[in-house]
């Protein structure tokens, strides 16, 4: 019903096509225009024109203070795929995304379930509240707060895990445990976002059908495969495109516990071209990679956006 | 009955353990805020102690904390009356109206949320430099709505197909043209919608470390996640300076994200959840 009235509305104001109307004016085909024009070209200045701007720096040489770009082919983008500084920092953003992926979805699903469950309303109205704690708090300072808390000699993770007789771990020191430590400050940072993009998509599960379920089976595993999923994939898709997003964006954690060391094991490809454009100076290759980086980012989102509104 | 009883005790402490992970580290921030430095170090850690102000006095007198809270809080509402200035129109646009493009232009405005950030940077940074623009907040204030415009647009598309069309259709019999129907009818219905854009545009706005602390490096300009950063530099941190400044830096953010907290996940999902 809603939909009618909305096109009749539309139409009234000069959309109508057929025989027997005239050609709207152009004013009032222009109509939408004087409205969405701002924004776009607002978004073509800040979003578009730099990318085709970085397009071109990807096939030129300069280093950013030296003279001036010379046309250098497709040189940087061969220097970004066969060394090893820019695959590895790559590599690291996927196992990242492989890590905590799967991990925030589990924690967010049962989250999310558990704030479906009828029991203790005054705790779960507790936890809607709070999950929104991490995902405000501004991610540098979270990093600072992990240098804190995973410190070696006085943090308090050492000595928590230390009452259980683990330890101390050198967290920020060695490789392997700074990815871990990256990893786990990431799930704590975005599982409650997943929590809450789950929890919504299972408040849309109708009521009497899952009612009708629970007369058909007592057990809980096949009702929630067969009745509840369904009715989740968009919340799902939804959480992993946004997951996904946030993870191989992330700079501001990550950079502030480790500004990518040691040794490069905490720099994911975020880091690595913020390295090559703004302390090595190479405007060139920090290009490519750019570019080789949107490519792969809007590779990812049509993909998702494919997957995502096909349910919508 | 048994049963019941037993699954509300294990629902109830499942909670209290997220609800524990969530807020510790935060409790231990403002805690290490209002510590000294011995006790901030001490092993076993100090539980009970005589609170004290001397991180935040340091804070603010010795490390320009209030001149970043001072940018941070100009660069973001600007960044948010900008995000709306041109956003609200675009979503009224895009919810009211039938036109060629307009899928392919909201589909667009998706993308740039997946943006990767260092895409734009280097090129921005080149602009802004060429312009003698580093360091003014209108580069922040510009660059920011990469993503504050496709969040207000999702959401307040939502809003505008909210409102009921009736109301449209009475104010154009009554002689008001398109723009100021908007202008008087529906975006006065959207008001709470609008606030709540705003609020979640400006927490990421305020949160940005990597635009800030390329487009803004000077101690007059710099944001506040751009200031936490400055303390790392030397061989000692100081440490409860550095915790009394992360909660000055992050309270305007909890206490926004708490008031929008029903909507942060229909915001970030384009509506894909209703």
């Amino acid at each position: 019903m809603a939909t009618t009235t909305k096109t009749e509305f539309v139409e009234s104001t000069g959309q109508v096509g057929g025989a027997d109307t005239v050609r709207p004016p152009l004013r009032q085909r222009l109509e939408p225009w004087f409205f969405v024009a701002p924004s776009l070209i607002l978004l073509l200045m800040v979003g578009l024109f730099p990318i085709v701007y970085t397009g071109y720096f990807s096939f030129h040489d300069w280093t950013m203070g030296f003279g001036t770009p010379s046309f250098s082919g497709l040189s940087n983008y061969i220097e970004a795929l066969t060394t090893k500084a820019f695959g590895l920092s790559v590599a690291r953003t996927l196992v990242l995304l492989a890590i905590t992926l799967p991990v925030q979805l589990a924690l967010g699903m049962a989250i999310a379930l558990a704030l479906d469950a009828p029991h203790n309303p005054f705790l779960k109205r507790l936890l809607q509240i709070c999950l929104v704690i991490p995902i405000a708090v501004t991610p540098a300072v979270i990093g600072l707060l992990a240098q804190l808390m995973f410190n070696q000699q006085f943090g308090i993770i050492n000595y928590l895990i230390g009452l259980v007789g683990i330890g101390p771990v050198d967290w920020l020191g060695g490789s392997v445990s700074a990815f871990a430590t990256v990893v786990i400050v990431q799930i704590w940072e975005w599982t409650p976002f997943v929590a809450l993009v789950l929890s919504a998509s299972l408040a849309t599960v109708p009521k009497d059908i899952e009612e009708a379920a629970m007369l058909e089976t007592a057990r809980w595993w096949p009702r929630f495969k067969s009745v509840v999923l369904p009715y989740m994939w968009p919340g799902i898709t939804a959480a992993l495109v946004f997951q996904t997003a946030f993870t191989v964006k992330a700079f501001g954690m990550i950079y502030s516990i480790a500004k990518g060391g040691p040794g490069g094991a905490t720099r994911t490809a975020m880091l690595h071209i913020e390295r090559v454009g703004f302390r090595g100076f190479d405007v060139g290759l920090a290009s490519a990679e750019s570019v080789l980086m949107l490519v792969m980012s809007i590779v990812l989102a049509q993909i998702y956006i494919k997957a995502f509104y096909r349910d919508s | 009955m048994l049963r019941h009883w037993f699954g509300k005790a294990v629902h109830g402490v499942g909670i209290i353990l997220i609800l524990i992970t969530i807020l510790f580290p935060l409790y231990w921030m403002i805690a290490a805020s209002l510590k000294t430095a011995d006790q901030l170090f001490s092993v076993p850690p100090v539980w009970f102690w005589h609170p004290t102000l001397s991180g935040y006095i340091d804070a603010i007198f010795d490390s320009g904390i209030l001149t970043a809270l001072k940018n941070s809080v100009i660069v973001t509402s600007c960044a948010i009356a900008l995000g709306l200035a041109v956003g609200a129109p675009a979503a009224y646009g895009i919810a009211r109206y039938s036109f060629v493009g307009r899928k392919q232009i909201w589909f667009w405005y998706v993308t740039n949320w997946m943006l990767v950030p260092v895409v734009i940077l280097l090129p921005f940074y080149l602009t802004a430099s060429s312009l003698n623009l580093i360091n003014s907040p209108l580069v922040l204030i510009l660059v920011y709505q990469v993503f504050v415009v496709p969040l207000i647009v999702w959401l307040l598309v939502d809003q505008f197909r909210s409102v009921p069309v009736v109301l449209e259709e009475a104010a154009l019999l009554d002689g008001l043209n398109r723009f100021e129907i908007f202008w008087r009818v529906a975006l006065p219905l959207v008001k709470p919608g609008i606030a709540v854009a705003a609020i979640l545009a400006g927490i990421f706005a305020w949160n940005n470390l990597i635009f800030a602390s390329v487009l803004t490096p000077s101690d007059e300009a710099r944001t506040a996640p751009t200031i936490a950063m400055a303390y790392l530099g030397g061989y000692s941190v100081p440490w409860t300076k550095v915790m009394a400044s992360a909660t000055m830096i992050c309270a305007p953010v909890i206490v926004g994200g708490i008031v929008v907290h029903k909507y942060i996940a229909r915001g970030l999902t384009l509506g894909a959840v209703k």
